[in-house]
């Protein structure tokens, strides 16, 4: 039977067993939308921003592993969804972005709500493809799906002119594809890894560095159990944490600008770095010229463009960073030589001695709310265990340092474009995929304002996320760095223009509450996390002039940090 | 150091796009570029010259290989090769200079290709050394208009660079 196009969408998602699509609609993907209607295997969530259709699709995909679905229309429905794909491209986020285009006829006339929309997310996609024909949608999805899910993910944007949609022709779902220009690498090489086991078993002063390709590849499990078969000391960076249980004592915590001093200190002395799905990013190394002077590196990557980009490696190994390990695993088992235990004795002695610095304290006497201390407690009620999305600046800081996950995929934040706007709709991704769980988004005032409309989304689902808002009345992180590098000119604020978040939350039908006293932090995150089916507010007024410590300047090595 | 990249390109529109965009973004040289289909018309084949050090060239013969448009990729320099380039030039010529054009145009086996009463006009093909050569050799000459191709360049010996 012929379909058309629309319906060949619908069906090619279905048959990606696509569960949600994130989107909004306008003239030229009024066929799909009429498609969604007629039928209710694929789910569509309508949010109030193609922003916040990108972010929720990213959240759902981050946490799921799956690859999140987004639908737009045609112009200002492509351009406003550009910063959620640059976001999922700088994370390697599996994402298919449909964008709808003015009718083949009328491409390159500067026809009503035209743009370029392959030219334009061009730069932030893994690929982009403009279909020309109906006889060609079912391909180019299959094609979508798999490049956007295999090797390192990332978001691919397919766009579809209306009259394609319209278009009719058989539907075949293609059960394969081949592309001989695609080969995703899987397998690392076996003799770099039997290589890399000699030198990482050589080492006196081993580090583990693991990154956000650890939870993209599901390898957490076989991380876990290499470090441990080493008992060698583990940081993660932002986006890897949760790859490693934090509550495990060979984790050091995060490393980086705002990473422990026992993290970034093993960093700059260790011997043997072993590198696992991390690309050496500017806000992990500090200045190159002072990193890891003393290290050989071995590096895992399934993206042999990310090996030596930064920092020259001595092993490089590609390859799908799971298969890699279980490799690791192996042959570490077969093998007779052990890690040098009185060497790395004195190694965790030296560790130690940096662990006893307690670089994340800070005043727990304080008459004021303390950002950190909410975390805390956060991770106190919740066990470590949920999932968590932020937005971007000091809350996210303080997230990543005080919550201390013990899963992957539950920490769900923007590391790599740093996107303000994300953790709402995120939230909203994870929640869907996960109904039953506790998703609580940690944002600031000025970030939470950015996709702040999303809350609407949020009463038309039910979804019962848990916004707890650090609101110190300042774009913190930018105060943060007026006050240490501007000699405190803090260009430009906004405090006497702040909403009431409470009544701003409960126009939309949710529940507000604000909290000024820590005495009152505790009762008020039980009550929130309490009302299951209720999205809860919590507008935190936290101590103001609080700064995230540690911090390594730009420009300064590893061990040159500023502590409190 | 530099660089002839010769890569197989899918020929599919946008994938030109995706290579210089790749350029531009990651801040690399061109120094030069063709591009035209080959005896496959699936493929297109893409010839690029690029200066950069080592670790640069390593980059962006890996991010070219990440181009999913990107079929193969050779780094020529690395091999023995030959590489051309062709010029069209246009001078005056103009009673006694005429001559002295066409012993010139000899010398460097170029061909002319089309005259006019005060004009010639010239083939020629090689490396840039022979065609800058070749220019500075026509010194007392008015050059009109000069049109150089970008660089194309094939390894030697039996050995097909798709095999
Ligand atoms: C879209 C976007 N614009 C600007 C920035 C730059 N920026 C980084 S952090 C920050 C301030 C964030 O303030 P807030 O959300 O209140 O969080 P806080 O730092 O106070 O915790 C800004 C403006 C950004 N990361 N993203």
């Amino acid at each position: 039977m012929e379909l058309t196009g629309a319906e060949i969408i619908i069906q090619s998602l279905k048959a990606e067993g696509v569960e949600h699509v994130f989107g909004y609609p306008g003239g030229a993907v009024l066929h799909i939308y009429d498609a969604f209607y007629k039928q209710d295997d694929v789910q569509h969530i309508l949010v109030r921003h193609e922003q916040g259709a990108t972010h929720a699709a990213d959240g759902y995909a981050r946490a799921t592993g799956k690859p999140g679905v987004v639908l737009v229309t045609s112009g200002p429905g492509a351009t406003n969804a550009v910063t959620g794909i640059a976001t999922a491209y700088m994370d390697s986020i599996p994402m298919v972005v449909i964008t709808g285009q003015v009718p083949k006829h009328l491409i390159g006339n500067d026809a009503f709500q035209e743009v370029d929309s392959v030219g334009i997310t061009r730069p932030v996609v893994k690929h982009n493809f403009l279909i020309g024909d109906v006889k060609d949608i079912a391909t180019v999805f299959k094609k979508a799906f798999y490049v956007a899910t295999t090797g390192r993910p990332g978001p691919v944007v397919i766009d579809i002119p209306k009259d394609i949609t319209a278009a009719k022709y058989e539907f075949h779902y293609p059960s394969e594809i081949k592309m001989r220009s695609y080969h995703p690498t899987v397998k690392g090489h076996i003799g770099q890894i039997k290589r890399a086991t000699e030198l990482i078993l050589s080492a006196e002063r081993p580090m583990i560095y693991t990154g956000g390709g650890v939870i993209l590849s599901n390898a957490s499990e076989q991380l876990t159990s290499f470090a441990q078969k080493l008992g060698y000391p583990i940081t993660n960076t932002l986006m890897g944490l949760g790859a490693y249980p934090a509550n495990d004592k060979q984790f050091l915590g995060m490393l980086g600008m705002h990473g422990t001093y026992e993290a970034n200190m093993g960093m700059h002395h260790c011997d043997v770095l072993i590198a696992i799905g991390a690309r050496f990013d500017d806000r992990v190394t500090g200045n190159l010229e002072k990193f890891c002077p003393d290290a050989k590196i071995v590096h895992i990557d399934v993206d042999p463009a990310s090996i030596s980009k930064n920092v020259r490696v001595d092993i490089p190994i590609v390859g799908e960073v799971s298969q890699v390990l279980d490799d690791f695993l192996k042959v570490l088992d077969s093998g007779k030589k052990e890690p040098n235990v009185s060497a790395l004795e004195k190694w965790w002695a030296q560790i130690e001695e940096w662990r006893s610095q307690d670089c994340l304290k800070y005043d727990r006497a304080s008459e004021l709310v303390k950002p950190q201390y909410v975390i805390e407690q956060l991770h106190e009620i919740t066990k470590g265990d949920a999932f968590v999305t932020s937005d971007v600046g000091q809350h996210q800081m303080w997230a990543a340092q005080y919550y201390g996950f013990n899963k992957p995929r539950r920490w769900i934040n923007s590391g790599g474009l740093g996107t303000m706007g994300f953790g709402l709709p995120a939230a909203i991704g994870v929640q869907l995929a996960y109904p039953d769980e506790t998703v609580v988004c940690i944002t600031g005032e000025a970030s939470i304002q950015m996709c702040i409309q999303e809350l609407s989304t949020c009463k038309q689902y039910g979804l019962p996320v848990k916004i707890i808002c650090l609101n110190n009345g300042y774009m913190g992180m930018v105060r943060q760095w007026q006050e240490f590098f501007y000699e405190k000119r803090y260009a430009m604020s906004y405090f006497d223009a702040l909403p009431d978040f409470v009544a701003l939350t409960e126009s939309y039908g949710h529940k507000g509450i604000q909290i000024a006293n820590p005495a009152d932090v505790r009762g008020a995150l039980e009550e929130a996390l309490g009302r299951k089916d209720e999205l809860v507010f919590m507008d935190f007024l936290t101590d103001r002039t609080e700064n995230v410590y540690p911090m390594i300047p730009a420009g300064a090595g590893l061990n040159e940090m500023i502590l409190v | 150091m530099r660089h002839i990249i010769s890569i197989l390109l899918e020929n599919e529109s946008g994938a030109l796009s995706r290579v210089a965009g790749l350029f531009s973004a990651r801040a690399y040289n061109i120094e030069s570029l063709s591009v035209a289909p080959t005896d496959d018309p699936s493929l297109s084949r893409m010839t690029i010259v690029t200066t950069g050090t080592d670790e640069i060239i390593e980059q962006i013969s890996k991010q070219l290989n990440k181009l999913v448009d990107v079929v193969k990729l050779i780094d020529m320099t690395a091999d023995v090769h030959i590489e051309r380039e062709l010029m069209l030039i246009k001078v005056s010529a103009t009673d006694g200079e005429r001559d002295e054009v066409k012993r010139l145009v000899d010398i460097f086996n170029g061909r002319v290709i089309d005259v006019t009463d005060t004009t010639y006009t010239i083939e020629i093909t090689g490396n840039g050394e022979k065609l800058n050569a070749f220019m500075e050799a026509l010194s007392s000459i008015t050059i009109v208009e000069v049109v150089r191709s970008g660089l194309i360049g094939i390894g030697r010996g039996e050995k097909s660079s798709l095999s």
